[in-house]
């Protein structure tokens, strides 16, 4: 065991990257990662992680320095992860899927001082950190193979840093309460915030899950979600902390491949989204599927439709399963014991161990039982706030009982049985949530907005079995309309992630007012806007 | 039209949304280009089973038959030619 390691173990209160510490000290022969079927252990972990960390050190990275990962689910985004954290760094992680624009602008409103990629992503990179003076350096893995220099900015070689690098002769030193991460979100307003988390805040949350999940370490938890995401990224902190072995694909774009993984490595915990849950029950109902080693399901996001539910518990007959809420301001609010999953099929269940939640009333006070009421959420999971946004921070953080403690407003409307049991009721700002992800209408709008054939637009959320949400455009055009539905979706597809692209575009005359001039999105769905067509 | 041609255009017009063929090459991965994902895959399948009359298996939703046009091409090859 490294001296450092031995230091912490008996710290009442461990740094986020400690939990990875701890575990290869235990088990450094262990399998921590299956990438895509290829094994690595927990020593080669912290091994890689300290030689990274060693140069991002070297290179000038700083505690409290934000470092951007802009990578699939892949071995270098893993080690890249635990190496700013090493160093003291803060560290976000970009999804892949996200064009040049939004790049640049969670560069820019990070300060990033490095961005750690892939160079299958160049064609978005190199045109973002084009004058971004913060950004330092880059480290790439695939191509280039050495390690050059462009502009005046050094560009260096995952590989060769992993091969060449001295270790950090030991972490970094910060303390809980410094910041661990930034969790980039889409808000109502538009631009994507990034949510401060503190080393203290996403240990605690870590620990709560593996808490009500019962996790061990002899799991295997699956993960195909994106590590931007933070249910995904979470699946990372809890496996290492446990010690536990994480088997990681870049996407369920190919499921049987993944079933094929699911068998091969007997994962034991399956953590997905309904439109995946959708998929896997559409797959079945062609041809039976099930997956016996799966001890745990869980589901987050978005509520489960409760028509898939008899069909995953054939697919997965030795589970539990979860039902989950939450957003990335505290990673998640509630969750509903899995053994109530009949009994209680419309609620989310409570808060998380360590935590709690009450209702408020418009005029604020507590709701009562069976009362309407907006969900705040106390404990130490809360963010620190929004990166650099302290007036949309005001907007969620609200004071507490106690002096300076801050309450996270939900602005969602929730009911609470007599048994305390939540039940959502519904979302008070016009977030999408569309393949599980949020989507900002406002977002969308304005980059269509930026079309010079586009005199007026509106984006709203259309019922979908598939995607819970589909996305649809109403297009009001300047003058000539021209394949203009074609034209907007390729718009939408250069500058937004593929999820936030509309599946349909509609081009009309004009769009429904409210009395107040504003452009009344609830009257296009009653009136059935689409058959205005031109 | 050659069945590459097919997919290409079908790609083009539908995930990139332009006719210009230089956008996506050949034998580049759909995964690492963005082009696709899980719900991009499905559509793909409905395109070959309507334009092809083939029938995918789920267990043939893998890479090696739909991660380039190439791929596809030689997926809808065989299973046209079987």
């Amino acid at each position: 065991m490294q001296a450092y390691t031995r230091k912490l173990m008996n710290r009442p209160q461990w740094l986020l990257r400690e939990g990875m510490l701890a575990s290869a000290s235990r088990y450094p022969d262990k399998i921590a990662l299956v990438i895509e079927g290829q094994p690595y252990r927990y020593g080669e972990l912290q091994d890689a992680a300290m030689r990274l960390a060693g140069r991002l050190r070297e290179e000038g990275v700083r505690p409290g320095d934000r470092v951007a990962i802009y990578m699939d689910n892949t071995w270098p985004c893993i080690v890249s992860i635990y190496a700013v954290l090493l160093a003291g760094g803060v560290f976000f992680v970009v999804n892949p899927q996200t064009k040049m624009e939004k790049l640049r602008y969670v560069l820019e409103d990070s300060g990033a001082r490095a961005l750690l990629t892939d160079w299958h992503l160049a064609g978005n990179f190199i045109p973002a950190v084009e004058g971004l003076d913060a950004l330092r350096f880059l480290v790439v893995s695939g191509e280039p193979r050495e390690s050059v220099e462009t502009g005046n900015r050094l560009v260096l070689a995952f590989a060769t840093v992993l091969a060449e690098s001295d270790p950090l002769s030991e972490p970094v030193n910060v303390v809980p309460t410094d910041l661990a991460a930034l969790i980039y979100t889409s808000g109502s307003t538009g631009d994507p915030k990034g949510v401060m988390q503190t080393h203290q805040s996403m240990v605690f949350a870590a620990w709560s899950l593996i808490e009500y999940l019962r996790l061990s370490a002899s799991d295997r938890i699956l993960l195909v979600l994106p590590l931007a995401f933070d249910y995904g990224l979470y699946q990372l902190l809890m496996a290492m902390k446990l010690g536990a072995t994480l088997i990681v694909e870049r996407s369920f774009t190919f499921p049987a491949r993944i079933y094929e993984r699911m068998r091969q490595e007997e994962v034991t915990v399956f953590p997905a989204v309904p439109t995946i849950f959708s998929m896997l029950v559409s797959g079945h109902r062609k041809q039976a599927l099930t997956f016996p080693s799966v001890r745990r399901v869980t589901n987050t996001a978005a509520a489960l439709p409760e028509a898939l539910l008899a069909d995953l518990k054939e697919i997965f007959p030795n589970a539990l399963i979860y039902k989950m809420y939450g957003l990335t301001e505290c990673k998640r609010v509630s969750y509903l014991e899995p053994e109530l999953i009949d009994e209680k099929p419309d609620s989310v269940g409570k808060a998380i161990p360590g935590t709690e939640v009450f209702l408020l009333k418009e005029n604020g006070e507590l709701a009562g039982p069976g009362e309407e009421g907006i969900l705040h959420v106390r404990g130490p999971h809360v963010m620190l706030g929004y990166w650099r946004k302290p007036e949309l921070s005001e907007k969620m953080l609200k004071p507490g009982r106690l002096p300076g403690e801050r309450v996270l407003c939900t602005h969602d409307l929730f009911r609470m049985d007599e048994e305390g049991f939540l039940y959502f009721v519904s979302r008070t700002d016009d977030i999408i949530k569309t393949r599980g992800e949020k989507v900002s209408p406002v977002e969308v709008e304005n980059t269509i907005m930026q079309m010079e054939a586009v005199k007026e637009v509106a984006v709203i959320g259309v019922a979908d079995e598939t995607l819970g949400s589909a996305l649809h455009a109403f297009v009001v055009p300047e003058s000539e309309t021209g394949s203009l539905d074609k034209r907007v979706r390729k718009h939408c597809a250069e500058r937004l992630e593929n999820f936030m692209v509309p599946q349909k575009v509609h081009v009309v005359t004009q769009l429904p007012r409210s009395a107040n001039g504003k452009i009344d999105k609830k009257r296009i769905i009653e009136e059935e806007w689409w058959h205005d067509e031109i | 039209m050659t069945t590459e041609e097919k997919i290409k255009s079908f790609i083009l017009e539908n995930f990139l949304f332009t006719d210009d063929e230089s956008a996506i090459g050949n034998e580049e991965s759909l995964l690492d280009r963005g082009v696709i994902d899980s719900t991009g895959v499905m559509e793909v399948i409905l395109f070959l089973e309507e334009e092809f009359g083939v029938q995918v298996q789920d267990d043939e939703i893998i890479p090696e038959n739909l991660d380039s046009i190439s791929n596809i091409k030689r997926f809808v090859e065989s299973k046209v030619g079987a």
